[in-house]
């Protein structure tokens, strides 16, 4: 990478005491793939993330493509699933069951779990707070590899006999405990608990190292209401995989326990493939449970480290301070809170007992009160601003205007009695995609836009962003939105065809209107890849200071340095969101520089 | 050979574009400009495509909302439905009402606020006023949905009118079978290490209760205005009966017995006759008519249904796992029932042998 080659210089010319250790050459190796550097390992994680992005979306354009038109012949399912899968061009029901499981693990772990948290939980906790590096580099490249092996070993999957896992993201048992049930509950359901048990392995490691930075690293000054929000989103974010990850992993034992060793845990009375099996006394809600209980967290540690960044992007680009920033932090530890005690409303239908429900839909509609505080602290930010639209901040208002359409619908499905008639159906599809899937993806390519110059010293394309902007925007709600109505017109999710039955054959034009649109957001991604390759080795050269921002990641120099900053740690001297301050020669004011003598710290003036 | 070729073809355009975008970006830094730099003028645009998009989403929304209308479910075919409909559309004008609001007041701030030289943002970095509007006002309105969800939900789970007939719906990987109690209104025992290739539910044949049980397939029919309670299991795996017309639906879990119970409002000649039904079945028809046309095979039209759907991933074949629904008269419904034997009527009782336990692999 060629952003690298004044590393080992400014190395040898490294001025501060503990890093003389360092003076040896690295080798390739211990440079760019054994790295313990927090800004290399963030790098690794964004290139995986954007690659298994990349293959997730050409799974949900082959299933898309079956959606719209079923049964017709497409050459390239054929070209891409080869004979055994794709027929004459026609997708294979048991591959469509893996293509949607596989798209949507990919998704939620390896992109916008592991990807968005992995790239700038890494990247801008250190700098952001004034630290050299993680508290252990090395647990934290350990993070990437157990990460990067669990990719591998899902994407793996679609190469034995029986295919990948198929029985939804959720995998439930029975069906992904019993090879008799299906084919993608035999070696492919085995690869898909593995590498989701390194997967696991890799987020505890990354999120204790993220807890303990934050903590006992931030440097002089940096107390914790002076931490940018993104810090905060990335703290709370961490937190809550730390306490709700180990809960899948305990899930995922049991049925690996109930696969391969005849337990009972989630299974009873069951009869299949002409026999009646021996185990009894399980229940299939159990794993429910396990697995809510840390999923529905996760919807939250995907989301609040996109909100964080949208925070940090649009106050800098509005000119303006955040508005709320103490609301703010209060909304993201209510919101962590509170997602510990919501998962019930997965399973208002699973015949768990009503009064529970009841429970579950009073804390989940309390969720929606941290969220809608967030949504108008944004909207109010803008407010009276002086925006400047880099690609940034268009796909950071794109993410509030998601956000606010995806969480409403969340209103409908949190209320139980609305819930038996939308659970399972295209409706819930449409809402979580665009709540948290699309706003999500909206807020790291806010990310990657904002902090390109940072990672790799060079500007992305600022046309190339328009356009990957707009495209994206557009289709995401051109295929999402509809979406809402094949539900309401009661079509079921994961149906590999709409047309066994006459009632959903009115239906047909909707879907080929969110295939278009899919197809068309397909072809923006392109222009996205290649703008960020292109931009990696070719683009610009960034100043050190490109959007004229507050926080500390903008006062290191442009090289990448181990240890961050050459000479001492800055000193944090006022929170981070001094923009357009009266009476500065300015319209920001970093936080390394010193409160004027009667200067009030945190908004005051 | 082909694949080969499409791969050069790939390789090729991303090289032809990366050389492209690197003569664009030389002319520009050529005239003195920084690309990267965002200028008024991109602000200026920026922000009018923000205001446009702002209308776009709102006609497109809008647009979704009355097309697609006809394509609905139709009126709910159950008591509890009608209530559930009200209730849907009630949250639904709030929710769109603040939908429209929100996004009016995101897109416009994104217009009106764009950057321009000279400008300066003001410094506002809180007002504990607005906050606390933006606080308490969501928290009621929440609180009035959650008020009338809660009742809904809690009337229509309470415990089933003990004199509400009680029908069996038994999941399998990947059909439904439906047991009517009978006479007693009390459905016999069962066991799945009793199933056998002509006992599909595991009926236990020394259950008294059982004896007048019918076992039906395909088809259930049941009666207009008498509140049902259906009680669901599952053989193998998870699965989830499904009646969108009557606003229904629990999952069928292996190992345990679950229930819901509705009364059906409606019956399936009324709603044949339902102008909403008509005019939709009408678009249906004509579309399937067009479809056999293009593909040259003569297609019967189909007339309106109830539908019982699997709506929990079950399988391969999950997407065509169906069962019709009949409601009828009281009469019809007795017509109907008459012509259908007891499951020990037909089939002795011989099989109460438990099949082979099978090993676990």
């Amino acid at each position: 990478m060629s952003d690298n080659h004044g590393h080992h210089e400014s190395h040898a010319h490294d001025s501060h005491g503990q890093h003389d250790e360092h003076h040896h050459e690295e080798s390739f190796v211990s440079k760019y793939i054994f790295s313990m550097d927090h800004k290399t390992i963030s790098r690794q994680f964004l290139i995986t993330a954007v690659i298994m992005a990349f293959l997730a979306m050409m799974m949900s354009f082959l299933f898309r493509l079956q959606l719209a038109w079923p049964g017709e012949k497409f050459a390239i399912i054929n070209f891409l699933l080869g004979d055994k899968w794709g027929k004459d061009g026609i997708l294979d029901p048991g591959m469509y069951m893996a293509l949607v499981t596989i798209h949507g693990t990919v998704m939620v772990f390896m992109v916008l779990t592991g990807g968005l948290s992995g790239t700038f939980s890494n990247l801008l906790i250190p700098y952001q707070i004034g630290a050299r590096d993680m508290a252990s580099g090395f647990l934290n490249m350990l993070s990437y590899w157990f990460f990067f092996l669990s990719s591998v070993i899902m994407l793996a999957a679609f190469f034995i006999e029986t295919g990948p896992a198929s029985g939804g993201w959720t995998v439930y048992p029975p069906l992904s405990a019993l090879p008799q049930a299906m084919d993608g509950s035999k070696l492919g359901m085995t690869f898909w608990l593995v590498s989701m048990s390194l997967f696991i392995v890799s987020s505890l490691l990354g999120g204790l190292n993220y807890i303990v930075t934050v903590l006992n690293l931030r440097t002089k000054g940096m107390s914790m209401t002076r931490l940018p929000l993104t810090i905060w989103a990335f703290f709370v974010t961490a937190i809550l995989g730390v306490l709700s990850f180990p809960v899948l992993l305990s899930a995922a034992l049991l049925l690996i326990f109930d696969r391969s060793f005849g337990t009972s845990f989630y299974l009873s009375d069951i009869y299949i493939g002409g026999q009646a099996l021996e185990q009894t006394g399980g229940s299939p809600i159990l794993y429910e449970h396990l697995f809510w209980f840390l999923g529905h967290p996760e919807v939250y540690i995907i989301i609040l480290p996109a909100l964080g960044l949208t925070s940090e992007i649009i106050s800098v680009n509005s000119r303006k301070p955040i508005f709320g920033y103490r609301a703010m932090i209060g909304s993201i530890m209510a919101i962590g809170f509170l997602s510990f005690i919501v998962w019930g409303h997965h399973m208002y239908m699973t015949g768990m007992n009503p009064f529970l429900g009841s429970v579950f839909v009073f804390t989940t509609l309390l969720i929606a009160i941290p969220s809608a505080v967030k949504a108008f602290n944004y909207i109010t930010t803008l407010w009276k601003g002086n925006i400047r639209y880099t690609p940034a901040m268009l796909f950071a208002i794109g993410l509030v205007s998601t956000f606010i359409s995806g969480g409403l619908t969340g209103i409908i499905l949190a209320d139980s009695a609305l819930d038996i008639n939308v659970h399972d159906t295209y409706f819930v599809v449409a809402h979580f995609h665009i709540v948290m899937g699309v706003s999500a993806i909206l807020g790291m390519c806010a990310g990657v836009y904002h902090w390109f110059p940072k990672m790799f010293l060079r500007h992305m394309n600022k046309k190339l962003g328009y356009i990957h902007f707009w495209g994206t925007f557009i289709s995401a709600y051109g295929v999402f939105f509809p979406m809402h109505f094949l539900g309401l017109a009661g079509v079921p999710r994961r149906y590999y065809s709409n047309s066994a039955f006459p009632m959903f054959d009115n239906l047909v034009d909707i879907n080929v209107f969110i295939t278009s649109f899919a197809i068309l957001a397909a072809l923006v991604q392109i222009v996205f890849l290649f703008n960020f390759f292109y931009s990696m080795f070719r683009g610009p050269k960034s100043e050190q200071n490109p959007w004229g921002a507050n926080t500390l990641e903008w006062t290191t120099p442009m090289a990448h340095t181990h240890g961050n900053w050459p000479g001492a740690l800055p000193t944090v001297h006022r929170w981070p969101y001094d923009y357009s301050k009266p009476g500065k020669d300015q319209d920001f004011v970093p936080q390394t520089v010193p409160l004027a003598e009667g200067e009030i710290d945190g908004g005051g003036h | 050979m082909i694949k080969f070729l499409v791969y050069i073809a790939i390789i090729l355009t991303a090289l032809a574009i990366g050389y492209l975008v690197r003569v664009f970006e030389l002319a520009s830094s050529l005239k003195g400009n920084k690309p990267e730099e965002v200028t008024e003028k991109d602000n200026k645009l920026q922000a009018k495509l923000m205001l446009l998009f702002m209308f776009i989403l709102l006609a497109f929304t809008f647009w979704n909302l009355v097309e697609y209308a006809p394509k609905m479910l139709p009126v709910s075919a159950s008591e509890h439905g009608v209530e559930i409909d009200w209730l849907f559309n009630f949250n639904m004008i709030i929710i769109y009402f603040v939908f429209a609001i929100t996004q009016i007041f995101l897109f416009f701030f994104a217009f009106k606020y764009y950057g321009r030289k000279g400008r300066v943002a003001t410094f506002i970095a809180h007002d504990n006023k607005l906050e606390m509007i933006w606080t308490v006002i969501p928290a009621i309105v929440l609180a009035v949905l959650i008020i009338f969800g809660l009742q809904s939900w809690n009337k229509i789970t309470s415990d089933a009118n003990p004199n509400s007939m009680i029908v069996e719906l038994y999941a399998k990987q990947f059909d439904w079978t439906a047991r009517y109690a009978g006479a007693d209104n009390k459905l016999g025992k069962a066991n799945y290490r009793l199933i056998t290739a002509t006992n599909d539910l595991g009926m236990d044949s020394t259950s008294a209760e059982g004896m007048d049980d019918i076992v039906v397939k395909n088809e259930i029919h049941i009666p207009v205005g008498k509140e049902i309670e259906f009680k669901f299991r599952s053989r193998d795996v998870i699965h989830s009966a499904y009646f969108p017309h009557f606003r229904a639906q629990m999952n069928c879990v292996p190992g345990m017995t679950t229930m819901f119970h509705f009364t059906p409002t409606i019956t399936t000649a009324d709603m044949r006759k339902d102008p909403f039904v008509v005019k939709q079945m009408a678009e249906i028809n004509d579309l399937r008519q067009e479809k056999a046309k293009k593909e040259g095979r003569t297609e019967k039209a189909v007339e309106f249904d109830y539908i019982l759907l699997c709506n929990k991933i079950c399988g391969n074949s999950h997407y065509n796992m169906q069962m019709t629904v009949v409601v009828d008269t009281e009469a019809d419904y007795k017509k109907w029932l008459e012509g259908k034997p007891a499951f020990y009527a037909k089939a002795p009782a011989a099989e109460t042998k438990p099949t082979a336990v099978a090993e676990i692999k």
